[in-house]
């Protein structure tokens, strides 16, 4: 299982990113969650920590290097093209999930304005992905077998 | 699935791929099922231009003439085709499988449960994923269609 593993998630508002933050909470999972606010600010964290997130939460319009930005820097690197993202936005603009696919996302919600549909969506995210194996550069300890 | 696009599953064995259409027809899915028994099919059907493009791809790994990792290379590699989410449905616990897998950007790796109903569940959650999630457009003529979504879960 997955359930230890840390979330990734890169949101410049404030609001939403307490919004995910409790939904994980009141969904009583024990993912640690790693809230930065911009793409470049992720990059820098994600080229020094040792046990890399299990899924990226990646909203789009963000201040420096934006969501579609980080996803390509992502996706062009060798060892951290294996996280999964997932983006996470208001965008429901076609030529977003377009370029969002197109540069290697595996997902991508808007978040909903009720409540408890923004929860369902969390939970479908992470159960999803729970559900899903890991590559297995991302496990550190606890192998299935 | 959020649209009524036809979900195509690459699996060479007859009993799993009716165990695949069985959990979907249990679970009121209703987007047709397209089944392809090898990669070298699953192409076939893709690059057919009179065929609807699949909203999902689930993929076998073990199957003949073109298995799911060589399969999965050539669409990754094909500017058209490399959008549609392919979700690896397998047996295989290989390690070295999963990672080219994921380089790949399968959009899922699931180990195929053995148990009918954990499958069918594993299917379900599938399911709500992909009908919570947009999809990208790949075919040129129903740019609109996805608008009109939920009603086709």
């Amino acid at each position: 299982m997955n359930e230890l593993k840390p979330i990734l998630l890169i949101e410049d508002d404030s609001v939403d990113a307490m919004t995910v933050k409790r939904a994980i909470r009141d969904l009583h999972l024990t993912n640690q969650i790693i809230h930065l606010t911009n793409g470049e600010e992720a990059v820098k964290y994600l080229a020094h920590i040792s046990e890399k997130p299990f899924v990226i939460l990646l909203d789009l319009n963000m201040p420096r290097m934006t969501g579609l930005e980080f996803l390509k820097t992502i996706k062009a690197n060798e060892i951290l093209k294996t996280i999964p993202i997932i983006v996470l936005t208001t965008s429901k603009e076609r030529q977003d999930v377009m370029e969002s696919f197109d540069l290697g996302a595996v997902g991508y919600m808007t978040k909903p304005v009720d409540y408890t549909k923004f929860t369902e969506v969390i939970n479908t995210i992470i159960i999803y992905w729970n559900l899903s194996e890991a590559p297995k550069s991302v496990i550190t300890a606890n192998d299935k077998i | 699935m959020r649209n009524s696009k036809p979900i195509l599953l690459l699996e060479d064995d007859t009993v799993d791929a009716m165990t695949v259409k069985r959990a979907l027809k249990d679970l009121q899915v209703l987007n047709p099922l397209v089944r392809a028994s090898n990669g070298e099919e699953g192409l076939e059907y893709l690059r057919d231009t009179n065929n609807p493009k699949p909203c999902v791809i689930l993929l076998d790994l073990n199957m003949p003439k073109m298995n799911g990792m060589e399969f999965l290379k050539v669409i990754k590699a094909d500017e058209r085709l490399k959008k549609i989410p392919a979700i690896v449905l397998t047996t295989s616990r290989d390690d070295q499988e999963r990672i080219r897998g994921f380089q790949l950007n399968v959009a899922g790796y699931i180990i195929k449960p053995v148990d009918y109903t954990k499958f069918v569940e594993a299917v379900r959650i599938v399911h709500l994923y992909w009908t919570l999630s947009e999809m990208p457009d790949t075919d040129e003529e129903c740019k609109n269609e996805k608008f009109q979504a939920n009603s086709a879960s």
